[in-house]
């Protein structure tokens, strides 16, 4: 008998759970218990067992009615094997702080005091996310886009090529970490020098590889857009720029990833709000616990903003064959 | 369908070349290597003149200079008795290699010279029309790397086309085509021309090409190109290639190309 032969409800007969997932959950399950009823070497908070049961319970609901969700969202399946990873490595975490007092405190926290870090301080850790975004987005834009249009000015325009190209090949490989000392006296306040710096530091890839890119734009484009009619207008925008975006975007990759470096320091040096600044304090109060999770949330955010920045050029530059997914 | 004489002033649909005394040559490695010798003749308007000549010997450099890419260094090139300075969409180039913006579509590369001279409002409807004329009526959406090379040859071809060029000028533009592709592009081509008027230079390698296609056939020399032949083809349209005057008229052309031996 075919498929299309049998009755709608037989098709909802009961399937296996996924197996995967199950594991997941297993080890889950078994950290939470080597948590609760493994005794620590000190006194530490007990909220951390329930949370990790509750995470192997919902893993062996998801295991359960997994089998029966559409084909995109059951994609979550594949992650099972890092399931199983981190529950090893919380154990594992576990073992050498709380447990045995392996590593040594304070410099090594157990995962139950960086949760309490969390649960105590997450508003002020929230508070220094929005205030190195804000900073962060505010200088890589302006220096992005300044890098950008300077980058186009540089490849296109050869009086700018000429008297820019020895000023960046100067200015170029300073750091701009190195601008800071006089960026702090020479601004206003310490957030529009902090600016600045991000500004110059993601502006000065950004520049390089656009006039890069802009160079070598090869000239049967322009051949063809100028035989078919196209203004000097029409060449930049429908042209050049299209064809530099790829080397665009590897500056614009760089940019970002030096911009990170220079707004860390420039929070812990100046100004007095964010994550750089989170850690700066935690440092002096000896609070290693609240540096650990200021790092994690730091990791968190520069990840989310590379991911963001890869959807763009995802975007962007679909037409590119071979493009790295990230 | 707009018909270019009534819209301008009385022009005729193709265009007239005058060629006069150009030379041309270029420097390479420091040493200056001359590439069109003192080449001079006239189209009329409408005429479809194939140029043949050996590899190397300055055909796409002379088809550079009528479009305007470049000026020569010694001679004139006048389109309607105006000389030629700069590129202008009444004189359209498919070239040697396709050349598709990578970052647009087919559709948007064919799209392209409507788009630089602000005709998308009114003359978009040429786009699938083009596509569909080089048999690219189903790959409009796609990248030009998923295209074969013949298909993108054919799209460069439509990209040329939907611009109404008052004279088109093709450089090898079916080199890339397997032979049955290629014959029936060739008819395509023919038919065009023969319907909207337009004057075409052709450049090719394949003197049956030549023969079937065009009035007129000029042939150069090895580099610097000089013109050793200009032979007007009196066979009507439609032509069919097993016509046996084409045969002594290719045997004449391949012994002009210093090929005597295997005819
Ligand atoms: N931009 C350039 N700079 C230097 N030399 C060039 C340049 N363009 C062409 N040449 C030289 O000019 C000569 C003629 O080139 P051209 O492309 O016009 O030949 P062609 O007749 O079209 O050949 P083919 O049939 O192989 O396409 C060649 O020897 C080439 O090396
Ligand atoms: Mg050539």
């Amino acid at each position: 008998m075919s498929d299309s032969a049998l009755p709608r409800y037989a098709l909802a007969a009961p399937q296996r759970p996924w197996p995967g997932v199950l594991l997941a959950a297993a080890a889950w399950a078994a950290a939470g218990a080597a948590i609760r009823f493994w005794p620590d070497e000190a006194e530490y908070t007990r909220t951390l067992a329930p949370i990790v049961f509750g995470i192997a319970v919902a893993l062996s609901l998801l295991a359960a009615i997994g089998p029966y969700l559409p084909e995109r969202a059951a994609k979550v399946r594949f992650a099972a094997p890092w399931a199983v990873a981190l529950a090893i490595a919380l154990t594992l975490w576990e073992i050498v702080t709380a447990k045995t007092g392996y590593l040594p405190r304070p410099f090594f926290v157990p995962p139950q005091e960086l949760m309490g870090v969390f649960i105590d301080d997450w508003a002020k850790l929230l508070e220094c996310v929005a205030h190195s975004v804000i900073l962060l987005a505010s200088g890589y834009a302006l220096g992005s886009s300044l890098g950008f249009l300077t980058g186009l000015a540089l490849g296109w325009s050869k009086a700018v090529g000429y008297w820019g190209h020895p000023i960046l090949r100067l200015i170029g490989p300073l750091p701009a970490t190195a601008w800071l000392p006089i960026a702090f006296f020479m601004f206003p306040s310490s957030w529009s020098a902090a600016v600045f710096l991000i500004a110059l530091a993601s502006g000065l890839p950004v520049a390089i590889l656009t006039w890069s890119g802009v160079s070598a734009v090869g000239g049967a484009y322009y051949d063809i857009a100028r035989t078919l009619g196209g203004s000097p207008r029409f060449l930049v925008l429908k042209v050049t720029i299209p064809a530099a975006m790829p080397s665009v975007f590897v500056g614009l990759f760089m940019g970002l990833s030096a911009s990170f470096a220079v707004l860390v320091v420039a929070e812990m040096m100046g100004v007095k709000a964010g994550l750089g600044w989170y850690l700066q304090w935690a440092q002096g109060w000896a609070a290693y616990g609240n540096m650990y999770a200021a790092l994690g949330v730091m990791a968190v955010m520069c990840s989310t903003l590379v991911t963001l920045l890869f959807q763009v050029r995802g975007r962007l530059l679909a037409w590119q064959k071979g493009l790295l997914r990230w | 369908m707009v018909n270019p004489a009534t819209t301008e002033t009385a022009l005729p649909a193709g265009m007239a070349l005058e060629i006069d005394g150009i030379r041309h040559a270029f420097t390479l490695e420091g040493r200056p290597l001359p590439v069109l010798d003192d080449v001079s003749f006239s189209v009329e308007p409408g005429e479809f003149v194939a140029l043949l000549g050996p590899s190397g010997c300055g055909k796409s450099t002379l088809l550079r200079l009528l479009a305007g890419l470049e000026p020569p260094d010694h001679g004139e090139a006048r389109a309607d008795g105006v000389a030629i300075t700069a590129p202008d969409p009444s004189r359209v180039v498919v070239f040697q290699d396709p050349t598709l913006f990578p970052w647009r579509t087919v559709r948007a590369n064919v799209a392209l010279g409507l788009e630089a001279q602000g005709l998308m409002k009114t003359r978009a409807y040429r786009i699938d029309e083009a596509l569909e004329r080089v048999g690219l009526g189903a790959f409009g959406n796609v990248y030009p790397h998923q295209l074969s090379g013949g298909m993108a040859q054919r799209a460069a071809l439509a990209r040329a086309l939907v611009n109404d060029p008052r004279l088109l000028i093709l450089d090898e533009p079916l080199g890339k085509l397997d032979s049955l592709t290629r014959m029936s592009m060739q008819s395509e081509i023919v038919d065009l021309w023969r319907r909207d008027g337009f004057t075409t230079l052709l450049v090719t390698h394949d003197v049956e090409e030549a023969l079937f296609m065009a009035t007129r056939v000029i042939v150069f020399s090895e580099r610097p190109a000089r013109i050793t032949a200009d032979i007007a083809i009196a066979r009507d349209y439609p032509r069919h290639r097993s016509d046996p005057y084409f045969a002594d008229l290719k045997r004449r052309v391949f012994g002009l190309l210093g090929m005597d031996a295997t005819w």
